[in-house]
């Protein structure tokens, strides 16, 4: 089978040259064999057009560097085949985020800030001790703990979003997502009412519209319709008068159950 | 330059993975003030990439049992082929369990330890014991004589990153993404600071520092086929050795991972094969167990990476358009296992090459991994040649793993010398001046400016970059890879050194104002060529064969005569490196065999 010709038109923008409109420029592609967005930009960049700006860092869909809009939806480019896409593959910076030039956007500052806001880090009032053993920990509740932390802050499930779209403040799946892993996390001592305080509001869990956009467009397939639902539910119980503990693995109230066990 | 583009601060970090954010926390709990530049966002380091885990002998694990630290120093030391420094080993083993419970306190989620039987998939039983339920767990990795690798499912770089940057966000230590260090400051006796590129705009900024941390990573992008990340192009040891007086040490020993994905060169982690993954030849065969009988595919990266390319040589390579590879077959591990345990390499297997390890085979091949070399510290990080200078992780000699590391030991090694180091480089900032030489620190700027505007003319002439980069890398892969001979590594230092003649007349083929990638990619290219040439040049003067460095017409080690560390200096104005040796420092273990490996072994 011959090689498909496919042309590329990818959004081309210098913030440094703000004189010069934004605009839509087309480069010819030969497809090859296993052939990636990772290839076709380098490519691209390396025998076509010097100047072109994107990122790339682990080129694995490990590193969340290269999220951009590819033929309307957004996607990691180093792990998007041409071989699913049409001839014509057009790439869009990702919404919502600052633009750096061209494909590249500052995800990275944004997801500094939104940490920041919600703290995500263990709030814990214990001390290391060098001296001791670990804290036990059951490997089910390490798992998961696992299944949120994967997230790679690509920005994907911003972009995707119609609330974070039309509405600056809204955190977006994402942040929901690690205020879960913190949540399911028994290191963790912040109360419920400490949670709703960073999460329990219209920017956070109940800003959500539930179009899952996130979920579909997630590319570790983290079930973001579950960890949205999961702490919407803890945050509507507490803004209800009470986080009912029940005892159900990975709810925070657990807390202490492996604080002592060492 | 003016000074509103002028940053201050007591302790300055250049690279914000595992080794310069745990160095960073260090010194920011000693009331320091602290800056961390990095290339990118600190999460997508490329420490988040390793997938495998990290090596603490807790000896929590049915296979880990009777574990401690001189099990895991002689691993070490076996590992490194009696190359590293063996005060740094025992300080390092010692560290490391504290380091892994640390992160355990921060926020990891480690695997843990999960009571009851187990069959292996080699027929073995075991059983973990109910009173280590709970605790932190381990996988097998090569060259180890315990089950020491502690990890969290296949994302272990992962959590300890994203754990580490918590805790950086916590602390309120500045970080400034998206800049790179062009140029260290210094008189020659001191360092004083960087001239720093913003990778947003292509502006200058200056940072002036008490203390200046190198913690850039590895260099593995010089190379063609590498599974590094592509922003590992070894900028902060070329500044190290672009002042003259600090050494890269042992810049030789490069470390070839046995198992690369053809043809995209990303790594199929260590834990496939610690899991009881298979090596396969064309034929179906599983060959490792011929040629070492003991340890099977587990034996060091160097060995099990040298056997593949032996039996390769031997016709029984698998034919493929991007040349002869072997199978990795881990479908006995079972749907269950591959999906949760090994979901990563489940998920790359698809994304990259359409392929189900559940069903089909892995292509792999050696592909370069790790860089055992760097900037030359002593035991407590200090740098060699500078004051004020340190460096830690990938990016540094300090010199745990000698001419080979065992995997495992970096993730290790990046907490535990950011630990250390992180309270040396606080004690020496308490103490030290902030040295503010006007005169000094505008020549270090005017220099770059200088080159950035000779490039953009195409003062020098109109060379290209791209070209230089992947010649380069192919004089690598040719002559200074998996085997080496002093015919061909000295095409490779004729080679790389007409490119470096070339280097210097680099131009801009398309100028644009702003951070232009192709500027970015000029003023790296001559640095990353002097890495090249020490790599090779080291690699020519070694007449034996160590750890990762196997010289075909010096197939012996040879204590005798080279049980010594190569230190690479770059005077100002030469085409090549100078090379000084020094003692390799035997504290307990004297050297012996290492249990692996072609001396161990009768031939096959
Ligand atoms: C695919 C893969 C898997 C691996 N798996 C394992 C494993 O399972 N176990 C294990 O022990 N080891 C593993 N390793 C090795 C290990 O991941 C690395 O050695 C280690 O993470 C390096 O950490 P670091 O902090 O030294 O550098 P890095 O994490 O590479 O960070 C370097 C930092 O420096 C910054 N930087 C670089 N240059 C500059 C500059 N000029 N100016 C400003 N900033 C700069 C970068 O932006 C980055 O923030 C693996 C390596 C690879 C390639
Ligand atoms: S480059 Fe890392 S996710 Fe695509």
């Amino acid at each position: 089978m011959a090689n498909r010709n496919l042309k590329i038109n990818i959004f081309r923008y210098n913030p440094a040259e703000p004189e010069k409109k934004p605009s839509m420029a087309s480069y010819p592609f030969e497809e090859l064999p296993g052939l990636t967005m990772f290839t076709v930009l380098n490519r691209i960049r390396e025998e076509l057009d010097r100047t072109l700006v994107f990122d790339f860092v682990c080129r694995a869909a490990i590193c969340g560097s290269c999220a951009m809009i590819i033929n309307g939806k957004p996607r990691l480019a180093c792990k998007t085949l041409t071989k699913g896409l049409p001839k014509e593959i057009t790439l869009l910076p990702l919404p919502v985020f600052k633009l750096i030039g061209d494909l590249s956007v500052d995800t990275g500052t944004w997801f500094r800030h939104i940490s920041l806001k919600t703290e995500a880090w263990i709030h814990t009032s214990a001390k290391f001790d060098p001296t001791a053993v670990e804290e036990r920990m059951d490997n089910e509740t390490a798992l998961r703990i696992y299944e949120p932390e994967r997230c790679i802050e690509c920005g994907c499930c911003i972009a995707g979003c119609a609330t974070a779209n039309i509405r600056d403040d809204f955190m977006g799946a994402a942040t929901i997502n690690r205020v879960a892993r913190f949540m399911v996390d028994p290191r963790d001592e912040r109360t419920p009412g400490q949670y709703f305080d960073v999460i329990g509001c219209d920017e956070g869990t109940f800003g959500c519209m539930g179009l899952m956009a996130c979920d579909n467009n997630c590319p570790m397939e983290i079930p973001l319709q579950y960890q949205l639902a999961y702490v919407r539910r803890k945050m509507a119980a507490f803004g209800l008068g009470g986080w009912k503990g029940t005892g159900r693995t990975g709810e925070p109230q657990h807390h202490r159950a492996g604080r002592s066990a060492s | 330059m003016n000074l509103q583009d002028t940053i201050i601060t007591d302790v300055l970090i250049i690279g914000a993975g595992l080794a310069g954010e745990r160095a960073a926390v260090a010194a920011r709990e000693r009331g320091l003030g602290v800056t961390i530049l990095s290339m990118v966002p600190p999460r997508r380091s490329h420490s988040t990439a390793a997938q495998g885990g990290m090596q603490a002998s807790l000896g929590n694990s049915a296979m880990g049992q009777g574990d401690n630290p001189d099990i895991h120093f002689q691993d070490t030391v076996k590992g490194s082929d009696w190359g590293c420094d063996q005060e740094v080993a025992r300080l390092f083993v010692e560290a490391v369990p504290i380091a892994v419970r640390q992160m355990s306190y921060w926020g990891v989620p480690w695997n843990r330890v999960t009571a009851g039987r187990k069959t292996l998939p080699d027929g073995r039983v075991i059983e973990d014991k109910k009173e280590f339920e709970g605790l932190i767990t381990a996988r097998d990795f090569g060259g180890t004589a315990k089950w020491r690798t502690c990890y969290t499912s296949d994302g272990t770089g992962h959590t300890l990153q994203y754990t580490m940057d918590s805790i950086v966000i916590a602390q309120g230590i500045t970080v400034h993404d998206r800049t790179e260090a062009i140029a260290l400051i210094h008189d020659g006796g001191k360092c004083l600071g960087v001239v720093v590129r913003c990778l947003r705009t292509g502006g200058l900024r200056v940072y002036l520092a008490r203390a200046t941390v190198i913690a850039s990573g590895g260099y593995g992008r010089l190379y063609t086929a590498s599974t590094n990340a592509v922003i590992n192009e070894g900028t902060g040891m070329s500044l190290a050795l672009d002042t003259g007086v600090v050494p890269l040490g042992n810049m030789e020993a490069v470390q070839f991972h046995p198992t690369g994905m053809v043809p995209v060169w990303i790594l199929i982690t260590e834990g496939a094969r610690g899991d009881g993954g298979y090596l396969l030849d064309k034929n179906l065969y599983r060959f490792m167990p011929d040629y070492e009988p003991n340890k099977k595919e587990l034996a060091s990266r160097d060995v099990v990476s040298r056997r593949m390319v032996q039996h390769m040589r031997k016709g029984l390579g698998v034919d493929s358009p991007y040349g002869p590879h072997l199978w990795l077959d881990i479908r006995h591990l079972g749907a269950k296992h591959i999906n949760t345990n090994l979901r990563e390499i489940a998920n790359i297997c698809k994304n990259f090459n359409g392929i189900d390890p559940v069903r089909d085979l892995i292509p792999v091949r050696p592909t370069q991994h790790y860089s055992m070399g760097g900037v030359r510290t002593d035991i407590d990080g200090r740098a060699y040649g500078l004051k004020g200078l340190f460096a830690v992780g990938e990016a540094a000699c300090w010199d745990l793993h000698g001419f080979n590391r065992l995997g495992g030991n970096s993730l290790a090694e990046t907490i535990v010398a950011g630990m250390v180091v992180g309270e040396k480089i606080a004690d020496y900032a308490l103490g030290a001046d902030l040295d503010w030489a006007y005169p000094l620190v505008k020549d270090a700027v005017r220099t770059q400016e200088e080159r950035i505007a000779a490039l953009a003319s195409c003062r020098d002439g109109k060379e290209n970059v791209f070209a230089l980069k992947n010649e380069m890398g192919e004089v690598l892969m040719n002559y200074v890879g998996i085997f080496r001979t002093g015919e061909g590594l000295q095409k490779a230092v004729d080679q790389l050194t007409a490119l470096y003649e070339r280097s210097a007349h680099l131009g801009l083929h398309a100028p644009a104002v702003g951070a232009n990638p192709e500027m970015t990619a000029c003023l790296r290219l001559p640095g990353m060529i002097r890495l090249a040439l020490c790599i090779a040049v080291g690699a020519l003067a070694r007449t034996e064969s160590r750890g990762s460095h196997a010289r075909e017409d010096f197939p012996k080690r040879d204590d005798a005569n080279w049980l010594k560390r190569t230190l690479a200096y770059w005077d100002p104005g030469c085409l090549a490196p100078r090379l000084e040796y020094e003692p390799v420092k035997i504290t307990s273990l004297p050297p012996g065999d290492r249990g692996y490996g072609e001396s161990s072994t009768p031939k096959v």
